[in-house]
């Protein structure tokens, strides 16, 4: 493994049933880098990041093929699938507040982890709602239900719970469909916080964002990378395929 | 237009026709029983604190409906304490962890057992479970509470099962995918998760088959025993309201004193259904609440 690679995808095959959504795709992530990835609905961007926490296991037609290595260890070969799970965070396009209150809603997966001890369990939820700028505006009431809360405070919720369990690995799909601009930006900043601290995958639609945020970009098209590189390549005047430059100019898609 | 107005008017009236009919039921049943009250041989106190039932005594006719009040709720309590933890396991395995082929299979047998006639139910305890209960207890006769409430439980877990499991399976997909993310086991996520949201749900189902227990009738009747008598132990007989109703009222003269008394005890069971009902309803509230 080369050093500072914290996860590698070698020749992923995906399909749903006889659909095959993944052709064999590679590329690796660099610790503590922002890779976005962007490309139009239905190529394969969700479907990629349920392979990485392996909760693709549950959809029953679906075969993969290919390895994934996260700190050089294939996921597949981890005997603890929670444990896998726990150390990426993932969060969803529409924000799920679970049906537990705001502080449940955090300790949920210390506490799936064995974690009691109550002090431990009041610090995790303060850091990782103040992580996601969400811990000013419900510190006085974290006993009401998270589902109570705003669009944006949910998805706020969901990034804090992400957190909760200390991944290495932070994955957003399309975090932002649901909620304004201002909060938009706001959870921006804290995931150029967060960067300094844990690897970032951003799933996004708006191509601006991937622009802002993230380090390298990877366009996916129809199940296969089209192209791969650093931000500075994708989003130039020239970047090695033209398909690239309509569908970051939107022109095309 | 026209056609428009009057559907709503049919709607309308299918909606409040079920207060109309429980108002109806309700007058029905306390105008048959009104003028025992009035009578002088008649004590109300006697009626709810003594457990002397004796309707049909030539010098002393007593009529006290504690041993039954007693006989309804022991019964009821011990069916739900099977029926319960049966019911809802049942409705888990069904919705979380039992795979597609064998849900189907189950659900058709489910629904067969909630098809089954109490009298058929009352037959078997009477029967077979008489039988097993006498060889394995010391009870000297196999027709009991334990009968009872064995049979109860059987009728109630059907319901329990398929109202349990359609709540836990309208709970969100997407909270199952966000606490498996989360890197919760199955079980974690069952009780962390689909347990609390579906809990409305699960009350009530709880609750339908508490109604049911409450209201059943034919199988307690060949299934109990039917013997006047504060029970001691599971393995004693009883005899509850409804079955009480059930065999006596065929008897009885109508307009006589002990038929009157009869739609009394009606009117008694209407209450505490009733009491049931607007009690889980403000549980429900109270959980929906927080």
């Amino acid at each position: 493994m080369p050093p500072g690679e914290k996860i590698s995808v070698q020749n992923l095959r995906l399909s749903y049933g006889s659909k095959e959504v993944l052709h064999g795709i590679s590329f690796t992530v660099a610790e503590n880098e922002i890779l976005g990835v962007i490309g139009p609905a239905q190529s394969g961007k969700s479907t990629l990041l349920r392979c990485l926490n392996r909760t693709i296991d549950f959809v029953p037609d679906a075969r993969v093929s290919g390895t994934i290595l996260l700190d050089g260890r294939d996921i597949r070969s981890r005997i603890d699938v929670y444990e896998l799970r726990r150390s990426i965070g993932m969060v969803a396009p529409l924000p799920v507040g679970l049906p537990l209150t705001i502080y449940d809603n955090v300790a949920f997966a210390p506490r799936a982890a064995g974690l009691k001890n109550r002090q431990d369990l009041d610090e995790i939820v303060e850091r990782c709602l103040r992580q996601a700028a969400l811990w000013d505006e419900v510190k006085d009431r974290l006993n009401s239900l998270g589902t109570k809360l705003s669009g944006g405070q949910q998805q706020r919720l969901t990034i804090a719970r992400a957190l909760s369990h200390e991944p290495e690995v932070l994955c957003l799909d399309e975090f932002s469909i649901a909620i304004d601009p201002v909060t938009t930006m706001r959870i921006e900043d804290v995931l150029k916080e967060l960067r300094r601290e844990i690897t970032i995958i951003l799933v996004t639609n708006l191509t601006q964002q991937a622009r802002r945020l993230a380090d390298r970009t990877m366009f996916l098209f129809k199940g296969e990378i089209v192209e791969l590189d650093r931000n500075d390549v994708i989003f130039s005047d020239n970047p090695a395929s033209q398909m690239t430059y309509d569908y970051v100019n939107g022109i095309y898609g | 237009m026209i056609g428009e107005k009057l559907l709503e008017l049919v709607i309308r009236f299918s909606g409040i026709s079920a207060i109309l009919f429980v108002l109806a039921i309700f007058l029905f049943v306390f105008r048959e029983a009104l003028p025992v009250l009035t009578s002088e041989k008649f004590s109300v106190i006697q009626f709810f604190t003594s457990i002397e039932w004796y309707p049909t005594s030539v010098n002393n006719v007593r009529y006290g409906t504690l041993a039954l009040i007693a006989g309804t709720f022991s019964v009821t309590l011990l069916a739900m304490a099977f029926a319960v933890p049966l019911g809802l396991g049942g409705a888990i395995f069904l919705s979380e962890f039992c795979g597609p082929k064998l849900r189907e299979t189950l659900k058709i047998v489910i629904e067969l057992l909630a098809a089954i006639p109490s009298v058929v139910w009352g037959f078997i305890g009477l029967t077979v479970m008489s039988r097993i209960i006498v060889k394995y207890t010391s009870a000297p006769v196999g027709v009991n509470m334990l009968n009872g409430a064995i049979i109860l439980a059987l009728m109630a877990v059907p319901i329990i099962v398929s109202i349990g499991e359609d709540a836990l399976k309208a709970v969100p997909d997407a909270y199952r995918e966000a606490g498996q993310a989360l890197g919760a086991t199955k079980w974690q996520l069952v009780y962390r998760v689909l347990l609390p949201a579906a809990k409305n749900g699960l009350l009530a189902a709880v609750l339908l088959g508490v109604g049911r227990a409450v209201g059943e009738t034919m199988a307690v009747l060949m299934a109990t025993g039917h013997a006047v008598h504060i029970p001691h132990g599971i393995l004693d007989s009883i005899r509850t309201l409804t079955a009480n109703i059930a065999a006596e009222l065929g008897e009885a003269p109508v307009g006589s004193e002990h038929y009157r008394v009869l739609f009394l005890t009606g009117v008694l069971l209407f209450t505490i259904t009733f009491l049931v009902n607007l009690g889980a309803d403000l549980v429900i509230r109270g959980v929906r609440r927080k």
